[in-house]
């Protein structure tokens, strides 16, 4: 029986509440979008966990390479003057 | 045989010939009296309580039948799937029995109606009481049904009984959804490989013949019908025919060529055969130790 | 959890070095991902552990929803449904955790089907009385959610959130259990008898779901390394216990255990020895439903197969339709 073809494996994003990002909750197996979309419902929101869902075929992912990490990752660490703390402020000067 | 209903195929006009009368039929379930100037209440929620019960029968069984699905279902997306069906169904039973028990006034309790009447008492439509066979069955079942329910809901919406409203109301949502799955399947099925094609088209001819109960008034009916607790049932067969067909020609499926069709169930508790096991089986526990908590 | 492996072409030297910087990472609480680089036994580890719980959590449906059908009452059946529903739920959560790893469903389920795989014994055990489906969810989610509570810090990252998404779904299982074994204990004395039957038969079988002392448990060592279990099979069933016997004692049962009673010494209840025969007789074949349960999930694989490629089948049209138009 494993000449069979499996349903294609999809990824659920679930936005939980109105306002927030889509989140990424697991996986599932469907044949098409509309019954991946119903299989998502069921499976990752049968306690009110959503209110909206994406769902992306697993093989359309893109992701980057855990190897490319340092490279990728490491050199925003170096910039601090991005993060509001590297500046000095008088004290004597509010809401800035 | 006078209840034999042909239907027509896709592209003819849309009409059942006037199905016989049987309504009137001494069943001895039958609560109904003859409506008397004294107890023309009484007999108004005498009429209110049958109709509930076949609202919350009619969710109650096809929800036990679906229940047999779980842990068996093709792959367990469709077990969670089936079982999210049965749950928004038991919910709908409990509702309707519920208010079943307030109308009736004696103290029965949604478990009571459940599981203490006989097979003779229940009045589900013959269609969800059907075994399920193969999925392509059960979807035919659920498919033919829910676009039925879907539009009875629709009306209930609108029904002068603000209870049977609100429910409805909560229940048109759930009803929405299991059309929007059942129906996926009859066109996955229908336009899939051979096989699936050929079991979905036997499922239909297997079961159309039961769908002649959906139209088919009695008094309780008109009664509720004419204080517009209900719809005239007769009023939805068209927009049922239309949606069917539209999902059978998506399906690329011809109207089934099967005539036959049967009454019974839903107005005078005459069943098929498998009612009663499923109700011996259901009603096991509460029948081998009466009168427990559980 | 798309990821999937690459192959990777790497030397002796290369595999010795990458393995220590795993291992250091792993002791360092970093959490591994499906696409980092692990030992070919992690993975393989990892594969077996995960798919055994899935298969348990399908298969485990099985002797609950044997009484689906014959709920006592509406509230009853409708929580039973979605416990058990839960429970496909809790198995495709973890298959996908698995596949991850780059081992497909279908292959999991062939594993499963054709014997190779295991799932929890426990479900080797038929349910006989609707107190069995109370004792299920008080004693045997209960036991489940102290292996699982456990597993929530393991060092997979997919398999660590399945975990704590499971344990977030669990606590309703057992407390519907309880609820379930309450209303008996403290119901009619026929009742009672059947609570008290109940516990009887699935006491010690729960007990031994934690696994076999640590000393007998060939492949304790190197999950404790890998940081895939923190705890042993031991403490864990003694926090069970634990737990366990005061709400034994409110609900009015007896554990059949002679030899049990609390030790103020350590802290803890003492309990007699598990039967580990028992426990292997069920685990290689002779328990009462084995046979049963693997046929039911064999029959469900294959009676469905045409459902699921005639879904395969209706998508590839609607492509092939698009492409056209
Ligand atoms: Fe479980
Ligand atoms: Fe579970
Ligand atoms: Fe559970």
């Amino acid at each position: 029986m494993t000449t069979r073809k499996e349903w294609p494996l999809w990824e659920v994003f679930i936005r939980s509440r109105d306002g927030l990002h889509h989140k990424h909750a697991g996986s599932l197996h469907a044949p098409d979008a509309e019954l991946a979309i119903q299989n998502a419902r069921d499976l990752y929101t049968r306690r009110s966990e959503g209110v909206s869902i994406w769902v992306v075929p697993s093989a359309r992912i893109t992701a980057s390479e855990p190897a490319d990490k340092d490279s990728l990752f490491d050199p925003a660490a170096s910039k601090v003057y991005r993060h509001p703390t590297f500046y000095t402020i008088p004290e004597e000067v509010t809401n800035i | 045989m006078a209840c034999s209903i042909p239907l027509p195929p896709p592209g003819h006009p849309r009409k059942y010939p006037e199905m016989g009368g049987r309504e009137g039929g001494e069943g001895w379930n039958r609560r109904q009296k003859k409506a008397t100037p004294m107890n023309a209440s009484a007999d108004h929620n005498d009429a209110l309580f049958r109709y509930l019960l076949r609202l919350g029968d009619t969710s109650h069984i096809l929800c036990h039948r679906l229940g047999e699905w779980c842990g068996h279902g093709p792959i367990m997306e469709e077990d969670i799937a089936l079982t999210n069906v049965a749950l928004d169904l038991i919910g709908q039973a409990r509702l309707f029995y519920q208010y079943a028990g307030e109308v009736e006034g004696k103290g029965r309790t949604e478990d009571d109606l459940a599981f203490l009447r006989p097979e003779r008492d229940f009045n589900n439509l013959l269609l969800v009481e059907q075994p399920n066979g193969d999925y392509a069955k059960t979807m035919a079942r659920q498919f033919l049904f829910d676009a039925w329910n879907l539009l009875l809901f629709r009306a209930l919406e609108r029904s002068t009984d603000a209870r049977i409203a609100e429910i409805a109301a909560k229940a048109v949502k759930e009803i929405t959804y299991h059309r929007r799955h059942s129906s996926g399947w009859v066109i996955r099925m229908g336009d899939g490989t051979e096989e699936s094609r050929t079991r979905i088209v036997a499922a239909f001819e297997q079961l159309m013949g039961f769908t002649a109960e959906f139209f088919h008034m009695d008094d309780v009916d008109r009664q509720m019908a004419e204080v517009g607790i209900g719809p005239d049932l007769e009023s939805l067969r068209d927009p049922w025919m239309a949606d069917v067909e539209a999902v059978l020609a998506e399906a690329t499926l011809d109207w089934p060529t099967a005539t036959w069709s049967v009454l019974g169930g839903r107005h005078e508790g005459r069943h098929t055969e498998h009612l009663g096991y499923l109700l011996a089986e259901m009603q096991s526990t509460q029948r081998q130790f009466p009168g427990l908590n559980w | 959890m798309a990821e999937v492996e690459k192959p990777e072409l790497v030397t002796a030297v290369d595999e010795a070095a990458l393995e220590a910087t795993f291992q250091a990472r792993v002791d360092a609480e970093t959490r591994v991902e499906p696409r980092d680089w692990m030992p070919e036994k992690y993975r393989k580890f990892m594969v077996r552990q995960i798919s055994q719980h899935a298969h348990s959590e399908y298969v485990g449906m099985l002797p609950e929803g044997n009484w689906i059908t014959r709920a006592p009452t509406l509230r009853r059946k409708a929580a039973l449904l979605a416990k058990i529903q839960d429970e496909a739920g809790h198995a495709a959560y973890l298959y996908s955790a698995a596949e991850t790893l780059g081992t497909s469903r279908d292959q999991m389920l062939e594993d499963l089907h054709s014997g190779k795989a295991k799932y929890s014994s426990i479900f080797n055990y038929p349910t006989l009385t609707w107190a069995d489906i109370g004792t299920i969810g008080w004693l045997v989610d209960g036991a489940a959610i102290v292996n699982q509570v456990a597993l929530c810090r393991t060092s997979y990252g997919p398999y660590a959130r399945a975990m704590v998404r499971i344990c977030k779904e669990e606590s309703f299982h057992q407390r519907q259990g309880f609820e379930i074994i309450t209303t008996l204990a403290h119901g009619a004395p026929e009742q009672k008898a059947m609570a008290q039957d109940a516990l009887n038969r699935w006491w010690w079988p729960a007990l031994m779901m934690f696994g076999p002392h640590d000393a007998d448990s060939p492949n304790s060592e190197i999950a404790f390394k890998w940081k895939v279990k923190r705890q042993s099979n031991d403490d864990l069933r003694q926090r069970f216990v634990d737990m366990t016997i005061p709400q034994a004692d409110y609900l009015g049962l007896t554990v059949p255990d002679p030899d049990l009673k609390w030790n103020g010494e350590t802290g803890h209840y003492d309990f007699g020895p598990i039967d580990w025969d028992e426990f292997w007789r069920v685990v290689k074949g002779d328990g009462l439903c084995n046979r049963d349960r693997l046929d039911a999930r064999r029959s469900a694989h294959e009676d469905g197969a045409w459902v699921r490629e005639a879904a395969l089948a209706h998508a590839e049209k609607k492509r092939a339709a698009k492409s056209a138009a």
